[in-house]
């Protein structure tokens, strides 16, 4: 019965005593959560468009935030420009680098695996990984950086609001990433459905065969795709990077990103971001209430029995299409 | 001309079942396991038995096991490495209870505690597929490699959060712990994975394999036709952990010695299924050419800048492994998307017709 009041009541008790510490976990969970989201969603570009399941996501995310930061330093060490004007132009440069990279991918690695069976892109995209952590390492170092926040202009420190008789603490950088990636995510939405490559890319994703007839290059849709999610990888690698350093060990925390996809479902961009604030809410709400039962660390796993427990009444997700299956 | 099964005529039901049914196979395999037991011990050195020859032939044995549910049965796995690890910790465990019991009776019942545990993870297998399955796995994955950590009890409370593994004989002489001899351990782990390998082979090539391989091509099909889903994913989920804990317990004894739960992490699934989808998905043989080529490939790639006189130092040559392995993987996928099998039985098909083109 003791164990059953723990499970059940003592952590509801907690969380009307303290409503502080409650909305601080929440306002916790909502950044880890956007962040997964935001991963998820580069991840749901592609899969739409070119059905790769790219588990390079995370690493790309890594590889930007290091190729940022490891420009920045190559142009700072040379003298070449002073730290405000490097941090921007290293940005542009990644930018660039990001979009070499999707020309890179589509022709080396898609082009001639078009038409394989999934496993085979998603293995592929494993090499891709590899080669990225590899290339990366190889050129900007293998030890860990600090993200080059304050000279991109991004805010530092922490605002404390005073709220349900205590004091809930924010990081402002956390603050700007929220800003950043609604207004990203609002960006997204605007260029799907206004834009006249956005509608191409619409097309791709509804069926492949019939936008090729209609004249459609699916190169080219598969370079944008590519870029446009490596564009996002760059955001949340930078953001990611400001709460933590920037090291290939976050790519672990990319992982974060497979349930998210699969309780949002893998073909949706709405089920990635609901997704990714469920993860995150759920998970930390978890450790934070429910972890001291089990002796804590339950956020390396929880995450994937939240998705669990949804694929069982949905299994293609909150927000996927409906999986028909015919003889 | 050389390899051709003209003139070798089949007199019964059983004769063309079986698994060797050419004269020119079964002579091959003969040869095969000469060499595995008489040249290799004799002329490898104690460094190319123990870091080479048996990590190959325990990845190997996970990597049967991870084709049995992946390439097999078509369910995709990311918990090979957890599953793994089960298998590792019930043979401790096992072993630490009753000491007296010979090391390989218990290094075999561990492979049914993982499979257990796989059957357990495999439920959910049945409403989700696909890609989603994955998440499943991986679930299976992050937990059970916090629980190896989280349980004091499973590492008997070891200070250092390490299991060791402590001296075993069979016929008296050392086959785990620090006296064992690499050649012992060869013996013992290529006499396992011989004999699992068969067995494996039989499995895949009767009722079941045939029952897996209906519902890896379409499940409801496979329903339609009277296999019944929930049996025989089950069943390959439990044999797919047999194998695994199997492989993980041999892996611990046998070949490391000591291990902690980051031993069977995430990465060490990843490497398997690589295996597993290099060497051929549904392929026995190509499991063991994954095997090889992953596990070696990074060994000769490590040593190959110092025996062409090249000074880089270990850290570049570290990133370089990496950025040449994923190179490879990407281009072995775009040479012979079907794995390394499709190779060997292309290379048989020629072997057949020779010296005619076709």
């Amino acid at each position: 019965m003791d164990i059953l009041y723990k499970i059940f009541i003592d952590p509801f008790v907690q969380m009307g005593a303290a409503p502080d510490l409650l909305v601080q976990s929440l306002w916790e969970g909502l950044v880890g959560g956007m962040l997964y989201a935001l991963i998820a969603l580069g991840f749901v570009l592609i899969f739409k468009a070119s059905g790769v399941f790219n588990f390079a996501q995370g690493i790309m995310m890594v590889f930007a935030a290091l190729t940022l930061v490891g420009l920045y330093e190559k142009l700072t060490g040379a003298g070449l420009a002073s730290a405000g004007v490097a941090a921007y132009l290293a940005l542009a440069a990644t930018i660039l680098v990001m979009y070499v990279l999707a020309v890179g991918v589509e022709r080396i690695v898609l082009r001639p695996l078009v038409n394989q069976p999934d496993i085979i892109l998603f293995m592929a995209t494993f090499g891709l990984t590899y080669f990225l952590i590899g290339f990366g390492e190889l050129v900007f170092g293998g030890n860990s950086k600090v993200m080059i926040a304050e000279q991109l202009g991004l805010p530092k420190g922490s605002v404390s609001l005073e709220m349900l008789g205590g004091f809930v603490s924010m990081q402002k950088i956390d603050i700007a990433a929220a800003v950043i990636a609604s207004i990203m995510v609002a960006g997204l939405a605007v260029f799907f459905q206004k834009t006249r490559i956005g509608r191409a890319l619409r097309a791709v994703a509804d069926d492949h065969q019939a936008a090729l007839s209609v004249g459609i290059s699916l190169n080219q849709i598969w370079v944008i795709v590519w870029f446009t999610a490596g564009i996002v990888a760059l955001a949340t690698g930078i953001m990611w990077g400001a709460r933590s350093e920037v090291s290939f060990a976050l790519g672990t925390i990319a992982l974060k990103a497979l349930p998210v996809l699969v309780l949002g479902g893998f073909t949706s961009v709405p089920g990635a971001i609901v997704g990714g604030l469920i993860i995150g809410i759920g998970e930390k709400l978890g450790e934070f209430y429910w972890g001291p039962l089990v002796g804590g660390g339950i956020e390396s796993w929880l995450a994937y029995f939240i998705a669990l427990g949804f694929l069982l009444f949905r299994p293609q997700g909150l927000f996927g299409d409906k999986i028909i299956e015919r003889i | 001309m050389f390899y051709r099964e003209a003139g070798q005529f089949k007199t019964s039901y059983a004769s063309d079942q079986a698994i060797f049914p050419i004269l020119q196979d079964k002579i091959g395999i003969a040869i095969i396991l000469a060499i595995a037991y008489l040249v290799i011990p004799l002329l490898g050195g104690s460094f190319f038995l123990a870091s080479v020859m048996i990590p190959f032939l325990i990845l190997s044995l996970a990597s049967i096991g991870l084709n049995i549910l992946t390439g097999y049965t078509g369910l995709v796995s990311l918990g090979t490495a957890a599953f793994m690890g089960v298998g590792a910790y019930a043979c401790y465990k096992l072993s630490t209870f009753w000491p007296g019991v010979n090391i390989i009776v218990w290094i075999v019942v561990a492979g049914f505690f993982s499979a257990a545990v796989g059957v357990l993870f495999g439920l959910p297998s049945l409403r989700i597929k696909g890609f989603y399955l994955a998440v499943a796995t991986l679930a299976a994955q992050f937990f059970l490699q916090w629980f190896f950590a989280r349980v004091p009890w499973l590492y008997n409370h070891n200070p250092s959060g390490a299991i060791e593994v402590p001296k075993h004989t069979l016929f008296d002489i050392a086959i785990t712990g620090p006296q064992a001899t690499p050649t012992a351990r060869y013996f013992v782990v290529l006499s396992i994975v011989v004999a699992m390998t068969w067995f494996a082979s039989n499995l895949v090539h009767g009722r079941i394999g045939r029952m897996w391989m209906a519902v890896r091509d379409m499940d409801i099909a496979a329903q339609l036709m009277g296999i019944r889903l929930l049996d025989a994913k089950l069943m390959a989920f439990a044999v797919s952990s047999f194998y695994a804990g199997v492989a993980g317990a041999m892996m611990v004894f046998l070949w490391l010695g000591a291990a902690e739960p980051e031993a069977f992490n995430i990465n060490e699934s990843f490497l398997l299924l690589f295996m597993v989808i290099i060497g051929g998905l549904g392929s026995l043989i190509g499991s063991f050419m994954g095997a090889a080529l992953i596990h070696i490939l990074p060994i000769i790639l490590r040593a190959l800048p110092a025996a062409l006189g090249l000074t880089i130092g270990s850290a570049t040559v570290e990133h370089l492994t990496f950025m040449v392995t994923g190179a490879l993987i990407i281009f072995f996928l775009i040479v012979e998307p079907h794995g390394l099998a499709r190779l060997w039985q292309i290379g048989k098909q020629k072997l057949r017709v020779w010296p005619f083109p076709y």
